[in-house]
């Protein structure tokens, strides 16, 4: 009997095992035919989003520059104790590594170098130049060309710059930087414009922000009340700007927010101001506020509006029965169950302002430009990557941090867009 | 009628400027009365309710409530508790603050507020409750909840709008009772809004059955099902059987029908009722006996069609007094079973069937 019963067990044991083997071979299955779904979107995606960004990013610690164009010197600083002035072995190998570069790679080190000690660059061109065609022994024919070759500091920058990787951009764009001794001090008060910037862009995003919920909340609730023609003609024109180029829409508070624009002209008219001194409108932080809440008005009020039409107007009814007066109604009851569009309303107005680049430099001052401005002119103008990775790579884990708070606090789930 | 509670007088109502969906209400309730307003859909029974809470004004009329005119009192200042169809409870509150939002609105002291949310979760025995979303619960627990906020304000009249629509039927019948001792209980007055007849005369003291915008009538469960005032009522309630007819003769409170086919019948006579006119008569299925137990005036010859097996009961569809969808109603195993295509007696009392006038 009891052999009997063992024996059903272990037909039972098996027959379990090949179940939950051929139950995981459908459900694998079905997940391949998910995965080959998805795979074109995943490869563009990988391919022109995720790729470029993981580049530019490594662009901001990445230092191989100097050390590839010079690998001799980098071995020969390696054996160098950082205090005297360094011997004949190392300036040699420098001097092998400048006969075996290209000019632009010269130049390329030569500009990176000059990051840690201004007029560097200049000096170590003219070395170059000369040192192709000197002989042995290099120490008198370096220090021949420019004294400062004889200084222990001309090399340290030398050691400094030599790790593929560095810190050194990231910091700048926290206005730090390394010593001599390698702490991490802030910089020079004349030099620090990163941080002022990092904080105008929160600034001026959070005002936008602001702005966006105080006019969006009122028209979204509008909206989400009115029925029939009225809601649809507020739909659109709450879609109209979308439907216009950011360009244009922000030339269009040029022509209206100008000293001899539409509305100065209007309040001119109207007696209200004096027509020898016309409001400042433009070209300020008030122009900048005006055009980006205009234009970023909509992503607050579709994900408000979206959660207030699905509020069952039932729990209105309810809290009044219950004795609620109408602003407490709206206080305790609407407005808690509006809360995930609004934060989702904020949460996306709030990163598309800290990215917003053209509206600041049209409509703003000198002093409005946000940190995009500053990746643009570092990387189209002074074409140095790095300081625009690095910029780029603090306004993402800012974004992060701020994503990252916003899970904390009211869960990244509850966020409803529509 | 001990003390007029609430009174609606000439109450009419409407939408769109062009039709009334309430027209012309008047309609008593007595101090501590259970009143359910029952009627098909559109029949104007939740807008009276509604305007009864304050969320619609009458386009006409007055209402009382406890001698004092409400029709333009604002609802949160009309302490009336609501239960709604589908219980809304504030879904961002715990159970516990559902229940002292309506306290802290009347700035009751918190020790107060504790003690009274306390004693209504107790009440509707869910005191484990308290810190549930309401999400989080069945829909029997929601309703339950709903219940005790609509009550822990204590007031005076508790409204209710298909409160027990969306349970399951054996949920919705336990609910019943518990609606109904709560009510015995505390004393209050309760108008409850159904569309389901057994729910309204399990639960009331008086319904009221409305039909396109109109109280048909209002009475105890007992008279709406024995003595139906007009034909609507008849059919609404329960089932029942419609016969056409005329009035022959009329006595006292009885009368004689004569049908389509001729044959007489004997009935109660319904208000109104005058000789030589067009009269429907009503009589329940299950007051129809078939010929062996019959006696009386009322024994007719009838085909039977069809007859249904339902387990305790069999229910036959026959053609009788020139009305060919007669249902009988015979409790299973009483007799022998007829079979379709036979002709069989059948006959009922005087009394179980009524001549109602048309109105």
């Amino acid at each position: 009997m009891a052999m009997v019963l063992s024996d059903e067990t272990v037909k039972t044991a098996i027959d379990t095992a090949a179940l939950t083997r051929r139950l995981r071979l459908l459900r694998r299955r079905s997940q391949v035919k998910a995965l080959l779904l998805v795979a074109p979107l995943m490869i563009f995606l990988v391919s022109v989003f995720v790729l470029p960004i993981g580049v530019l990013l490594t662009r901001s610690i990445d230092n191989s520059d100097v050390s590839r164009a010079l690998p001799t010197t980098a071995a020969a600083l390696a054996t160098w104790n950082g205090r005297d002035v360094p011997g004949e072995p190392l300036f040699a190998a420098l001097a092998a590594d400048l006969k075996a570069s290209s000019r632009e790679d010269v130049a390329e080190v030569a500009k990176r170098l000059n990051n840690y000690e201004s007029g560097i660059r200049s000096s170590l061109l003219k070395t170059a130049r000369n040192i192709r065609n000197a002989q042995a022994p290099f120490q008198a024919a370096f220090i021949d060309v420019d004294a400062r070759w004889a200084n222990p500091e001309r090399w340290s920058v030398f050691k400094q710059a030599m790790p593929k990787m560095t810190d050194f951009y990231l910091l700048a764009a926290l206005d730090l930087q390394r010593s001599e001794m390698g702490q991490i001090t802030g910089v020079t008060p004349k030099n620090a414009v990163h941080l002022d910037v990092l904080l105008r862009t929160f600034a001026v995003s959070l005002s936008v922000t602001i702005l966006c919920v105080l006019t969006g909340y009122p028209l979204a609730a509008l909206m989400a009340r009115s029925k029939g023609w009225v809601a649809n003609a507020l739909l659109i024109l709450v879609l109209l700007p979308f439907w216009t180029s950011l360009l244009v829409r922000t030339s269009a508070w040029v022509v209206l927010l100008q000293s001899r624009g539409v509305v100065n002209s209007g309040l001119i008219w109207l007696g209200l101001i004096d027509a020898a001194q016309p409001l400042d409108l433009i070209y300020n932080r008030i122009g900048v506020l005006i055009a980006m809440t205009h234009i970023l008005l909509p992503f607050m009020v579709l994900p408000i509006y979206s959660v207030m039409k699905s509020i069952p107007p039932v729990y209105l009814r309810a809290a009044s029965s219950l004795g609620a007066p109408p602003f407490s109604t709206f206080w305790r009851v609407y407005l808690p169950m509006s809360m995930p569009g609004v934060s989702a309303g904020g949460l996306l107005v709030f990163i598309l302002a800290l990215g917003y680049y053209i509206t600041p430099a049209l409509v703003g001052g000198p002093r409005d430009q946000m940190v995009s401005y500053f990746i643009a002119y570092y990387a189209n103008q002074v074409t140095n990557w790095g300081m625009a990775a690095a910029l780029s790579a603090i306004l993402l884990v800012a974004v992060l941090i701020l994503y990252a708070i916003y899970n904390r606090l009211i869960g990244i789930d509850r966020l409803r867009i529509g | 009628m001990t003390e007029r509670f609430i009174a609606f007088e000439g109450v009419r109502k409407s939408y769109d400027g062009k039709s009334y969906v309430v027209r012309g209400l008047d309609l008593d309730v007595a101090k501590g009365e259970f009143l359910t307003l029952l009627g098909p859909s559109g029949s104007g029974k939740t807008t009276t309710l509604m305007m009864l809470a304050g969320f619609e004004i009458p386009t006409h009329g007055s209402i009382t409530l406890a001698g004092q005119r409400i029709e333009r009192v604002p609802p949160h200042r009309r302490n009336i508790g609501v239960v709604f169809q589908n219980y809304a409870l504030f879904p961002h509150m715990t159970v516990g603050e559902n229940l002292a939002f309506p306290l802290k609105m009347r700035r009751l002291p918190k020790a107060e507020v504790t003690e009274r949310v306390r004693h209504a979760l107790d009440m509707v025995r869910m005191a484990s409750f308290e810190s549930r979303r309401p999400a989080q619960m069945s829909g029997g627990q929601q309703q339950r909840i709903a219940l005790a906020r609509a009550l822990v304000f204590e007031p005076q009249l508790v409204l209710m709008d298909e409160p027990l629509g969306a349970l399951d039927k054996q949920l919705r019948e336990h609910m019943q009772l518990e609606i109904k001792h709560l009510h015995d209980r505390l004393g209050i007055n309760v108008v409850y809004v159904t569309h389901d007849q057994s729910e309204a005369l399990t639960m009331s003291d008086r319904v009221g059955v409305f039909n396109d915008g109109t109280l048909q009538q209002i009475a105890t469960p007992h008279d709406l099902y024995e003595a139906p005032d007009n034909p609507f009522v008849a059919t609404f309630i329960g089932e029942n059987n419609a016969i056409a007819g005329e009035v022959m003769e009329l006595s006292g409170g009885t009368c004689r029908i004569r049908a389509s086919d001729g044959s007489l019948i004997a009935a109660r006579a319904g208000v109104g009722l005058k000789i030589g006119a067009k009269t429907t008569l009503v009589l329940r299925p299950e007051r129809i006996t078939l010929a062996a137990a019959a006696s009386g005036p009322n024994r007719f010859r009838a085909h039977v069609h069809e007859l249904i097996y339902h387990g305790d009961h069999l229910r036959l569809r026959v053609s009788v007094c020139g009305c060919d969808d007669v249902r009988i109603k015979v409790p299973a195993g009483s007799v022998e079973t007829p079979k379709p295509g036979t002709d069989i007696d059948i006959g009922w009392a005087e009394g179980d069937c009524r001549a109602l006038a048309l109105s």
